[in-house]
């Protein structure tokens, strides 16, 4: 009741300035990363209310299935999650517990943003000896623009599925969406296209999708199989490799231990770059563009001082 | 690729445009009309390029792709322990069943979980137990198998089957989920060896408040090895007694189990979870004596904001517990021409744990344990004062193995000091364990 009444009213305000008809109630969407959240935003605009699990800041594979995300997944009209197993250590038991069946399998209230994704790394064999590897492949791919055109498109039809009165604002904002992201792609590749075919370094296997689109490479990972923290003897191969290779750049995101990358950069002549793939965690990273800008302008500009 | 190719042909068109206005003022009237045509070739080439470009942004995914890999997850997690202890009856000292029960090897727990979505309406979760008892022998138990609902109205879950009853924080989790070695000293005195576990149902109601509150009742059998408070073959260790055959002649002789849980994030990075529990029921010892067990918990977590693999933590967890058992006059076990006067049992228990979770897979931990109970006609082991302190340390190489090593100082009124070190591994295979908070 109470719930309805807020609708109702937060409905009424909205059309005080919005296009959102009075009679529609904010759709509540819940996101388990901020990345996915905030493409969620830039295509539900004013028609939805955005609400994120996991903190920008932490690592997403291991999020507390604490009880305060129960009640907010109790309440969503819609999920989207990340899927490929991105989020199989905490997500479950906290569907489980939300008993809302307007975020179940197969209802337009789930969006499974890997669904439709070309995949990169599916492992051929599942073999738990080459590191936690997810089944379904790399689940770090928003960085690549392109697949988050993808997932913004379906994050549209299923808006436009849960409330339909709303499908054109949807449908324009997703418009908007994808001609910023063409326009801001012209950018973005001719800022990084004099390093192609440069070399990274990264901790964890999570910059893939971006070296593939924007055409440079991750040479070596600091950990030597997904999960599985660092070596000594894994370390002394990568400063090896890097010195042969000529790999200067190390990516590091705010939960990977930047210690272990200082001191491969020290013996590399490298630069560890403090970078992170979602918004939100690092300054000036608000929205999802905001945070691809930063992304490009750090890798360039490190890319440069270390040519 | 397509934006490339985009970028190539604006840049073509701009080249031709630039070319036909420098040359335009000495060029023919043809060849000004032979670029025009060029021009609009171009350009005619160009709209085609974006509006393929456009209908490959605005077209569904092409291959959807699976998103979850099977119909059924199934896991098996084996737990073995190595040690000593001061004690040469280990089973007196250590009475869990999932604790090390000898000097030497001991492999308490081998367990396949499976479960699964059933139908649009209910999960499924069974797991099967073998556990090797002080002489090796195997002894082999379903331990939980329960449906649950997953789309009821008015926010109501509903639970039916054999499982941990939801009595306190520590019940409902499975010994690869405990942080220490064996189980605390007071839900042994409480639930017995195997925790509070019976075949019933139990009904549960998220509250619509704007914090976690979950309100939940258990109706269970109050008979069986493990509701031992109850109407169970072994109560006799509580009060000396011969139990009775009781049947269950009313409602009020089965097993209710009422609870509530609330939760709440004081900080971005600190969450609290506490509850109070209750179990009522009939107990064996005489045809219309009754039990009662109160409990509270309370769960506090704090966990940095740049964690990696969950890493660092600092928790702790306390959960006190009182009984109150009402024993019948009873003949005596010990001597069947003596029997036991009518009086009321009542034990109390507390024991309390932090965790600190020093760097990523490293966890240092400390519990402590006191129980007590009031004098009775007879003297038991399992109502006597006792206190323990167990610090810890555990390795997870990866989220699917342990080593932990455990020293445990226990001092037990009737029987004195001992000092145990356990060192206990664990490995998980299969389905990828998701950890409830």
């Amino acid at each position: 009741m109470i719930s309805k009444l807020a609708a109702a009213a937060l409905a009424v305000a909205g059309s005080a300035g919005g296009p959102i008809p009075p009679a529609v109630a904010k759709i509540t969407v819940v996101a388990t990363t901020p990345d996915l959240g905030s493409i969620a935003r830039e295509i539900g605009g004013d028609a939805i209310d955005v609400k994120t699990l996991a903190k920008p800041t932490e690592d997403p594979h291991f999020v507390d299935a604490k009880p305060s995300h129960i009640v907010t997944l109790n309440r969503a009209d819609m999920l989207i999650e990340g899927g490929a197993e991105l989020e199989i250590g905490w997500l479950p038991p906290l569907l489980e517990s939300a008993r809302n069946d307007k975020i179940a399998p197969g209802t337009p209230g789930l969006v499974v943003a890997s669904q439709g994704i070309r995949m990169l790394e599916v492992p051929a064999t599942l073999d738990r000896s080459r590191g936690d590897v997810h089944a379904l492949g790399n689940p770090h791919f928003l960085v690549d623009p392109l697949d988050a055109k993808i997932v913004a498109a379906q994050i549209a039809a299923h808006l436009s599925e849960v409330q339909p009165q709303s499908a054109p604002l949807f449908k324009s904002n997703l418009a908007k969406f994808n001609t910023t992201v063409d326009a801001k792609m012209i950018e973005w590749q001719k800022e990084l296209a004099p390093f192609r075919g440069a070399k990274v370094v990264t901790y964890h296997n999570d910059f893939v999708y971006l070296a593939e689109r924007f055409g440079f490479q991750v040479e070596e990972t600091l950990e030597p199989k997904p999960g599985i923290a660092p070596s000594a003897a894994h370390l002394a191969k990568v400063i090896e490799k890097m010195k042969a290779e000529n790999a200067h750049v190390i990516l590091v995101q705010p939960y990977q231990n930047r210690k272990t990358a200082e001191t491969v950069a020290r013996q590399t002549d490298g630069v560890v770059v403090d970078v992170s793939q979602q918004p939100g965690a690092l300054k000036n990273t608000a929205t999802y563009f905001d945070l691809m800008d930063t992304l490009v302008r750090t890798l360039a500009a490190a890319f440069a001082e270390k040519k | 690729m397509l934006v490339s190719l985009r970028v190539a042909a604006f840049t073509a068109t701009l080249c031709t445009l630039i070319g036909a206005a420098t040359r335009a003022q000495q060029a023919s009237d043809t060849t000004a009309r032979r670029q025009q045509r060029t021009i609009d070739s171009l350009a005619a080439a160009l709209r085609a390029l974006e509006a393929r470009q456009d209908s490959l942004a605005a077209s569904p995914p092409a291959a959807p792709t699976r998103a979850a890999g099977a119909y059924m997850n199934v896991g098996f997690s084996g737990l073995s322990d190595f040690g000593w202890s001061t004690e040469p009856n280990v089973r007196s000292l250590q009475s869990g069943d999932h604790d090390p029960h000898v000097r030497g090897f001991t492999i308490p727990n081998a367990e396949l979980a499976v479960d699964a979505t059933v139908d649009p309406y209910f999960k499924g979760f069974t797991n099967i137990v073998w556990k090797l008892d002080e002489r090796g022998e195997t002894g082999v138990e379903l331990e939980e198998m329960f449906a649950i609902t997953t789309s009821l109205p008015w926010n109501l879950q509903f639970k039916a089957g054999q499982f941990f009853t939801e009595f306190g924080r520590q019940n409902p989790q499975h010994p690869h989920a405990w942080s220490f070695v064996d189980q605390p000293l007071v839900m042994n005195r409480m639930f017995g060896p195997d925790g509070l576990r019976s075949q019933g149902a139990r009904v549960s109601w998220l509250l619509p408040t704007s914090f976690y509150t979950e309100a939940m009742l258990s109706v269970l059998n109050s008979a069986g090895g493990s509701t031992s408070s109850f109407r169970s073959e072994e109560s006799g260790a509580i009060h000396g007694g011969v139990p009775i055959e009781r049947e269950v002649a009313a409602l009020r002789d089965l097993l209710v189990v009422p609870r509530i849980a609330t939760s709440f994030d004081p900080t971005e990075t600190q969450t609290i979870l506490m509850g109070v529990s209750a179990a009522f029921g009939p107990n064996n010892s005489g045809p219309v004596s009754s039990t009662q067990i109160f409990g509270a918990d309370l769960y506090w977590k704090w966990k940095s904001a740049t964690a990696a693999a969950g890493f660092p933590f600092v928790s702790s967890q306390t959960e006190a517990m009182f009984r109150r058992y009402e024993a019948a006059p009873r003949q005596s076990a010990a001597n069947a021409a003596t029997t036991l006067p009518g009086e009321t049992l009542r034990d109390r228990g507390v024991y309390s744990q932090v965790l600190w979770g020093i760097k990523p897979r490293i966890v240092a931990g400390l519990r402590a344990d006191i129980v007590s109970g009031n004098p009775g006609a007879f003297d038991s082991e399992l109502r006597a004062d006792r206190f323990r302190v167990s610090p810890n340390y555990t390795w997870y190489p990866t989220e699917f193995s342990k080593v932990r090593l455990q020293y445990n100082y226990d001092h037990r009124k009737l029987a004195g000091s001992d000092h145990s070190l356990w060192l206990q591994f664990e490995f998980i295979m299969g389905a990828h364990a998701a950890h409830k908070f």
